[in-house]
């Protein structure tokens, strides 16, 4: 009896009617949080000692950096559950979380650059978080090539299941072998999130910011989750119903 | 030439406790030397491939051997990548379109362990080369002679986890056409650690130095890949099957 939920998630139009009724549970508290961090964050918070405004783009950078490995987490565990117990569901959430972690990843790369220009004086620098991030960007573009060489849509998604599986056994391997490769090539570089001193005011609007795109990126996986579940299901008859009402 | 074993005879093998999973996995292993040796173009592509691209970089970059040095750890290691990469699109398609997969997946037999056994086929025919001939190329990129065993060893050992990484990209790239480009995307982030660990320990072998704890490391990643791997192929080739 207590698992009938999760039974019941494997049911196509539930699903469909269930991300439907959620979405806006999630998406107004996302733009609230996101508004209220922005402002936090961009106004409120005053100008760091060292870097001067400069860290503000941490505001949206450390939240997309953070979303870019949640995203990848949630994907291969919902790839995992797809694998495992044959769940098509779960393969729509993998496919439909996959564009969007893609995103994060070049956007906390793109900031990360941005932010890189005044502290490091070049927009690249060799950094490991970047590079880490760098190859994210690559893991999650596998991943969707992969996804995209198949026309069977069952074989894309239990052979995608398998990289996403086996990619996050490998992100955190990749992670701290690249921050090992860094110690040994160059000194460190700045610590944006490390300082033990981040006065409330800072540290409240990017805890928001954390929080605001985590539900953001929930609001945006059901309404991806919905389209992909419609391409899926759109030969069966319920369908006609849903789209209808 | 007597006529190669192509796959088990299910009708005799099945279900007789003579042949176990390694001693099935030993055939398969047996088996693909057998035809690589009857390939023997094949088995030289990737060794001449990585002497051109080892070649490329002094008419690219200098040929002083001083500024050579330097980046010959670096070099040495994406050729041999790039090298091994090249080679694994050869790895499972034969036996995918021939049909000698398909009757390892039915042949009751444990397909994780004939795929490593395939995996450790691959690492001799290719792997094993590159780690011989990688000093050679070492040498004229100005490392010096007491850096060879350590050049020998790093690549020995760094190829093992490539061509097992290899493994489940290839064997999930199975049933696509011109795979070569997504078979890279696919493999290439996920060998970045062994690039790392690999460089470092050529680099610290052409320096003089001790290259133990990069090594380790390196045999490390080919232990976690020899007890996943295969496993993670063996499911990819069963998708790609159904």
């Amino acid at each position: 009896m207590a698992w009938t939920w999760f039974h019941r998630l494997a049911s196509p139009p539930h699903v469909y009617r269930l991300s439907a009724r959620l979405t806006p549970w999630l998406a107004w508290p996302a733009a609230l949080l996101i508004v209220a961090g922005l402002i936090g964050g961009l106004w409120l918070a005053p100008p760091d000692y060292q870097q001067g405004d400069g860290y503000r783009i941490i505001y949206v950078h450390a939240p997309s950096a953070w979303m870019s490995l949640f995203v990848y987490t949630t994907m291969a565990v919902a790839a995992g559950i797809g694998l495992i117990w044959r769940m098509k569901v779960a393969h729509a959430v993998a496919a439909a979380s996959a564009p969007v972690g893609a995103s994060f990843t070049f956007a906390a790369l793109v900031t990360g650059s941005l932010w890189g220009k005044p502290m490091w004086g070049t927009y690249w620098q060799w950094d490991p978080r970047l590079t880490s991030e760098l190859i994210l960007l690559f893991l999650y573009l596998g991943y969707m090539g992969l996804r995209s060489a198949f026309d069977d849509t069952q074989r894309a998604d239990r052979a995608s299941a398998v990289l996403a599986v086996v990619g996050v056994i490998n992100v955190p391997i990749i992670h701290f072998s690249v921050v090992w490769w860094n110690s040994l090539h160059q000194a460190p570089s700045l610590m944006y999130l490390g300082k033990p001193t981040m006065p409330p005011s800072m540290y409240v609007p990017l805890l928001l910011m954390l929080v605001g795109f985590t539900l953001f990126y929930g609001a945006v996986l059901l309404v991806r989750l919905r389209g992909e579940v419609l391409s899926r299901e759109r030969a069966a008859s319920w369908i006609r119903e849903a789209v209808r009402t | 030439m007597p006529p190669v074993r192509r796959g088990f005879d299910t009708a005799d093998d099945a279900g007789s406790p003579a042949v176990t999973a390694l001693g099935a996995a030993h055939l398969v292993l047996a088996r693909d030397l057998k035809l690589a040796f009857r390939k023997r173009s094949q088995l030289v592509q990737p060794l001449a491939f990585f002497a051109i691209v080892t070649t490329l970089f002094p008419l690219g970059v200098s040929p002083e051997l001083s500024r050579l040095r330097p980046i010959a750890a670096g070099v040495l290691w994406a050729a041999a990548l790039l090298a091994s990469l090249l080679a694994l699109e050869l790895l499972f398609r034969d036996d995918a379109q021939d049909g000698t997969l398909e009757q390892y997946a039915l042949s009751g037999r444990s397909l994780t362990w004939l795929l490593a056994a395939k995996t450790a086929a691959h690492w001799l025919l290719t792997g094993l080369p590159l780690a011989l001939m990688a000093p050679l190329a070492g040498i004229a990129l100005g490392a010096p002679n007491a850096a060879v065993p350590g050049i020998v060893i790093s690549v020995a050992v760094g190829t093992v986890a490539l061509s097992l990484i290899g493994s489940i990209g290839a064997a999930l790239t199975l049933g696509i056409r011109r795979s070569g480009a997504l078979l890279s995307l696919l493999t290439l982030p996920l060998d970045i650690p062994v690039l790392i660990f690999g460089a470092r320990a050529t680099e610290l072998a052409i320096g003089g130095e001790a290259y133990g704890v990069p090594l380790q490391l390196l045999g490390a990643l080919a232990v976690l890949g020899l007890t996943l791997a295969p496993l993670a192929a063996a499911a990819a080739v069963r998708i790609n099957l159904e």
